[in-house]
């Protein structure tokens, strides 16, 4: 997916103005935000799994190489097919490569993340493949030619209305249709590309290394179609989605899906071990596992960013965060919207480009506390602002004006005098224009506070003054 | 005391001056001190922010005892963002971390330090009002001071607590964020102002300068009837002259 990080503030003022995606939105804070916290509660020593979840996402990480090379033999060793992928060109060529090669006319889909970042449904469709999402909310948004809106509910900002209305277009359903009705029409018209699909593609919730077993947790069940039917699967991952062993999988899975929907267990959760082997029945004929670097390499490069790559892709960040709430999943310009992708995505896909995404977080710590292996957010959104303002030329972008700024900020604030100084001359400025106190408009840089709060006019005897008064008082 | 309260709410740091000293204790104010840093640390500008917090340094590495900040975003500031700023400087992390360990938040010190029940045997604090409390989400989340000032306001007598719906949610404040971003600022005050008045209560209770004036200029706008007032103004006014002339409440 081409970034369009630039347009945070455009996309914002668009989804604000937007009455139905501001309702739907409240379902993000009261559904699944809401269960999460609920399931933790109802977790016997929940935070302690949360700190080994952390430790197991740690020394993973830590020792990325080494459990890639035992999940690449182990996959080998089960019959399948590693590929490395540097960026997503290559991961995209490796799979339609494959997909001519196998003489491939339909693929099927289901939820995949690194898909979104390869653009993969609509690379295929461009060289006549048809490529259908079988994920329900992934369908609805690829219906409407969208981005997800969600890392786990793709079309959580359409209303019920809007998708009848789709459905009724595209399929010539009744636009009256209930939840249920349109849940029974999509299910009828995936049905039928299942049956007749070559070829699937699935992301992968978790790999085990021990094992070369790929992991996905769905409630549709999508998942277990698509790595069933078709004669061809292949897997799609980022190369952190690794753990080392089945035991670490059972507690990874354990805070994953409370954290996500606030189940104890999804519907499905999918083991897959490699292609069909001659005594089974079912299953594809071949497994291929593409492992996706496209830029991860850099977050892991840098320790003030590493912990970004411990993300489970729950979303529970998303749910918890006011700013996500309120400009929704599409202003953050790519393929991971809300906190995680105010980091990722400047470092995947551009910080210059995403410059404003670190900036646009009122550090409030919610994503922190709702992270089910406590990635310190609000702490790389600093480090990211940091690197816009004096991180190397390539990434620095902040306006003269801005420099001046704080180049005065500094200088009155390196001398209580001058601090002084500044807030009497602020007040005996300002006071012409206050009214009861405060100023209903001033001008920039500050113009952006009063278009909806009053300014308070600095005091005319500040807390300093008042102190030295009270003790020449007390003492005379 | 808080570059926003000596400029922009002096009462409230009268206010702290008066509880404290009414729970005996000795308060000094250093003249020296401007701004702990945090603007513009937060805004990215880490060679500005690194002079004004050496200052800080400066000032209160020549003072003893403990540092008390009505506000939960320097304390968190001071206590730990200054170790990272100086990660590369072991002499000034080492006078970060002394002065770091000397910081608390106000009700902080009063709950943990002081221990809460000298304030109510010897003060009896009592009020007449209806409030609601907005959790700081620095107070909160980065200093973890998340049950100290509900603890202070719920045995204030007279004083009846009206919770707030989502109270813990950002008022959207963020410092320079409320500027940078003021359309996405303005949805979420929006939302805070509208939940705090679905309460009734005629105060909102919050600890930090920053919100205080976020939420006080957006109901200012408004044109409503509440305010918006620092827990230490609260206490000041519970433990008044007026109240211990007048004996235990009616």
């Amino acid at each position: 997916m081409l970034p369009k990080t630039e347009r945070f503030k455009q996309g914002a003022r668009e989804t604000l103005a937007d009455p139905v995606i501001q309702e739907s939105m409240e379902a993000v804070y009261n559904g699944f935000h809401t269960n999460r916290q609920s399931a933790g509660q109802a977790t016997e020593g929940w935070d302690a799994q949360r700190d080994r979840g952390r430790a197991i996402k740690e020394h993973t990480i830590a020792n990325l190489d080494y459990y890639l090379e035992m999940l690449t033999d182990k996959v080998d060793a089960n019959g399948g097919n590693v590929f490395f992928a540097e960026d997503t060109a290559a991961a995209t060529e490796y799979i339609l490569d494959l997909a001519r090669a196998r003489d491939v006319k339909t693929v099927i889909k289901s939820k995949s993340m690194v898909s979104e970042e390869m653009s993969l449904a609509h690379e295929m469709e461009a060289v006549g493949i048809e490529a259908v999402e079988t994920d329900l909310g992934e369908y609805i948004i690829q219906l409407a030619g969208e981005a997800p809106y969600h890392i786990i509910a793709p079309a959580i900002h359409k209303s019920q209305d809007q998708v009848a209305e789709m459905f009724a277009e595209t399929t010539g359903t009744d636009p009256g249709q209930t939840p249920e009705e349109l849940t029974t029409t999509a299910r009828g018209m995936l049905r039928e590309t299942f049956q007749r699909a070559d070829m699937s593609v699935t992301g992968v919730n978790f790999a085990v290394a021990e094992s070369g077993s790929i992991v996905l947790v769905t409630n549709e069940g999508n998942g277990r179609m698509c790595t069933s039917i078709p004669r061809v699967h292949v897997a799609v991952m980022g190369m952190e989605k690794i753990v080392p062993s089945m035991q670490d999988l059972g507690m990874m899975l354990r805070i994953l899906i409370r954290s996500a929907t606030g189940q104890r267990i999804s519907s499905y959760v999918t083991m897959v071990n490699g292609p069909r082997r001659d005594e089974e029945e079912d299953g594809p004929e071949e497994f291929h596992l593409v492992i996706v670097d496209n830029g991860r390499m850099r977050l892991l490069a840098d320790p003030n960013l590493r912990e970004a790559l411990y993300c489970l892709r729950c979303g529970a960040c998303l749910n918890a965060c006011p700013v996500y709430r309120k400009v929704g999943g599409h202003s953050y310009g790519w393929v991971y919207p809300g906190p995680i992708g105010a980091v990722v995505s400047p470092v995947l896909s551009g910080l210059k480009q995403a410059k404003d995404l670190p900036f646009a977080s009122s550090l409030c710590g919610a994503c922190r506390e709702a992270c089910p292996v406590r990635i310190d957010i609000p702490n790389m959104l600093l480090h990211l602002r940091h690197q816009v303002v004096e991180g190397p030329r390539e990434v620095r972008s902040v306006g003269r004006v801005e420099r001046l700024v704080w180049k005065a900020w500094r200088f009155g604030n390196m001398k209580p005098g001058r601090f002084r100084t500044g807030g009497k001359i602020a007040n005996l400025l300002g006071r012409p224009f206050a009214r009861g106190g405060t100023f209903r408009r001033v001008p920039p840089p500050l113009s952006g506070w009063t278009r909806s709060r009053d300014l308070p006019l600095p005091a005319s005897t500040p807390f300093r003054d008042r102190f030295k008064k009270r003790r020449s008082r007390g003492r005379g | 005391m808080t570059c926003l309260v000596d400029q922009f709410r002096p009462e409230v740091g009268e206010s702290v001056v008066n509880v404290l000293e009414r729970l005996g204790v000795e308060v000094d104010f250093p003249e020296g001190q401007t701004c702990c840093g945090q603007p513009a640390f937060n805004s990215g500008f880490q060679s500005e922010a690194r002079e004004v917090a050496r200052h800080f340094l400066d000032v209160f590495d020549a003072t003893e005892g403990p540092i008390i900040v009505p506000s939960g975003s320097c304390g968190a500031m001071v206590r730990k963002f200054y170790s990272e700023m100086f990660e590369g400087e072991a002499a000034e992390r080492e006078r970060a971390r002394c002065v770091g360990e000397r910081i608390y938040e106000f009700t902080e010190f009063l709950v943990d330090v002081l221990g809460a029940d000298d304030l109510y045997t010897d003060l009896g604090p009592h009020m007449e009002d209806t409030a609601t409390y907005h959790q700081c989400c620095h107070l909160e989340r980065e200093l973890g001071v998340d049950h100290q000032p509900a603890e202070l306001l719920g045995r204030v007598k007279g004083l009846e607590m009206l919770p707030m719906y989502r109270s813990e949610v950002c008022c959207g404040f963020g410092g320079t964020f409320a500027v940078k971003f003021a359309d996405v600022s303005t949805a979420m005050l929006d939302e805070k102002l509208d939940n705090a008045a679905a309460t009734g209560a005629s105060t909102i209770v919050a600890g930090d300068t920053g919100c205080i004036m976020h939420m006080a200029g957006g109901l200012r706008r408004r044109g409503s009837d509440q305010q918006v007032r620092h827990i230490a103004e609260i206490l000041d006014e519970a433990t008044g002259p007026g109240d211990q002339a007048n004996g235990a409440p009616a």
